[in-house]
């Protein structure tokens, strides 16, 4: 087994973290914002048949593994991905790269992890960490969302790695297998900022800004549709995707703009650094709904005005943040 | 968000002594990371959750001693989990993870089905086959 020096840097967000991580590992120094605007991390939707913890899903990114992959396109990185049909071929696998002195990124459910407070272990399965090392049994983890690195034991690591339900990772795992010997930045940045623009401003009605629109028109309708009880727990829930860990808050607004603010240095278009503004001024919009929605849930609100209330404010952010897709469109 | 409004609220992160990092900027305008402590708002949510839950857990447990539904369903919702994802750890299908709630269908299932259930719910054997109170 090869002992590899890897460079622990928490993140807020595991998939850019991950990235970043390896990256930098490889000789690739990226942000972890930089990164996530190349790989068009900001999105939109609504899911409505698909429940997740009996509520309606609600997604701020795209697909999990969506953001590497592009990221890694437009830069000219390869990455391997694997997926095993059973454990023993996975963790054969694994240790082959360790051997190697591969660190390699790990798709995982979020339940089984032990070191999880247990108020956070959902049946979610797209998280991902780095294994870069292996003692005895066990397996050196650097988690990005952590601030330190982990150990797992194998069974520990075969729990997560084989977690079942929707977005089963199938012990997933991926390694770059060649590195760009140039970059082109200002054109990934482009590429990551046209996509991004194009998937927000979408023509449909559940995705990107419309989206937003939709769930807010929803909210107002909630009480009356499915009762209060459900609704509370609904909104409870539109909290938590848009807050929870690994979204660096306002639903990734805060990562985005700072990804705005290097790309305004990178492309130096001064234009960008006021659309890091505003969107900056977004997130704090956002983060002021979860303030309000968490009032309705826990004071048990019976009030359809409260939820109205929340339903304007919700409107209003649609409307701010297809104003400032359609400028930052303009800008390129 | 401003760096100096990033919340410092007491949350269940500390219980694994673990913090969040939050993009934030600084007096300059410029955007750096600093870690959170926890949000008030996002533990109001999560606290809802977890009541709604355990509300679930307990209406299971009811209609397991009522006769109702088998243990399958109480045990299903303490492992926070719904039919499809109980479903895909059986690897059954759905419709059939749903018969076996029924407590006739339950009590007739093979004893190797049975252990997988426990496995599925890291508990005992006999903790499914003996439901009582105190489970």
């Amino acid at each position: 087994m090869k002992i590899v020096e890897f460079q622990h840097h928490q993140s807020a967000h595991c998939e850019n973290g991950v990235a970043s991580n390896i990256l930098k590992f490889n000789g690739l120094d990226i942000s972890e914002p930089l990164f996530f605007g190349i790989g068009s991390g900001i999105f939109y939707v609504y899911i409505p048949f698909l429940k997740v913890n009996h509520a309606p899903a609600i997604s701020y990114r795209p697909m999990p593994g969506i953001i590497f992959s592009r990221a890694a396109k437009r830069l000219n990185i390869k990455i391997k991905r694997e997926r095993f049909s059973n454990e023993e071929k996975a963790f054969a696998a694994l240790d082959r790269n360790l051997d190697m002195g591969i660190p390699s990124g790990l798709q995982v459910g979020v339940y089984h992890l032990p070191y999880f407070p247990d108020e956070y272990r959902f049946h979610f399965n797209a998280h991902n960490l780095v294994v870069y090392g292996k003692e005895g049994d066990n397996y050196l983890i650097s988690d990005p969302v952590m601030e330190t690195t982990s150990v797992l034991t194998k069974k520990e690591l075969a729990k997560v790695r084989f977690a079942k339900g929707a977005f089963a990772p199938k012990g997933h795992m991926y390694y770059p297998v060649s590195m760009p010997t140039e970059v082109n930045i200002e054109k990934s940045v482009i590429a990551g900022i046209k996509k991004t623009t194009k998937d927000m401003l979408a023509p449909v009605p559940l995705v990107g800004v419309n989206g937003i629109k939709f769930v807010g028109k929803k909210v107002a309708k909630w009480p009356k549709q499915v009762g209060i009880k459900k609704a509370n727990h609904y909104l409870a829930q539109v909290i938590r995707m848009q807050e929870e860990i690994g979204t660096g808050g306002g639903g990734f607004r805060f990562i985005y703009a700072a990804f705005l603010q290097e790309a305004a240095g990178v492309l130096g278009k001064s234009s960008l650094n006021e659309l890091s503004q505003d969107m900056t001024e977004i997130g704090d919009d956002w983060r002021d709904f979860a303030l309000h929605a968490s009032r309705v849930c826990k004071e048990r609100v019976k009030d359809v005005n409260a939820y109205q209330q929340l339903s304007e404010m919700m409107i209003n952010i649609s409307d701010k943040e297809r104003k400032l897709f359609t400028d930052l469109k303009k800008s390129l | 968000m401003k760096k100096d409004s990033i919340p410092q609220d007491e949350s269940s992160l500390s219980s694994k002594d673990m913090k969040e990092m939050c993009y934030a900027v600084d007096e300059n305008g410029e955007y750096s990371t600093a870690l959170s402590t926890g949000w008030k708002p996002k533990t109001i949510a999560l606290e809802v959750t977890m009541n709604d839950l355990n509300e679930r857990i307990e209406n299971a447990k009811k209609s397991v001693l009522e006769g109702k539904k088998s243990p399958i369903v109480y045990f299903m919702e303490r492992s926070r989990m719904d039919w499809s994802i109980l479903a895909s750890y059986m690897g059954k299908r759905k419709w059939i993870v749903k018969r076996n709630a029924k407590p006739k269908v339950f009590k007739k299932l093979k004893d190797t089905v049975i252990n997988k259930y426990a496995e599925v719910f890291e508990i005992e054997v006999n903790e499914l086959k003996n439901f009582n109170e105190n489970s």
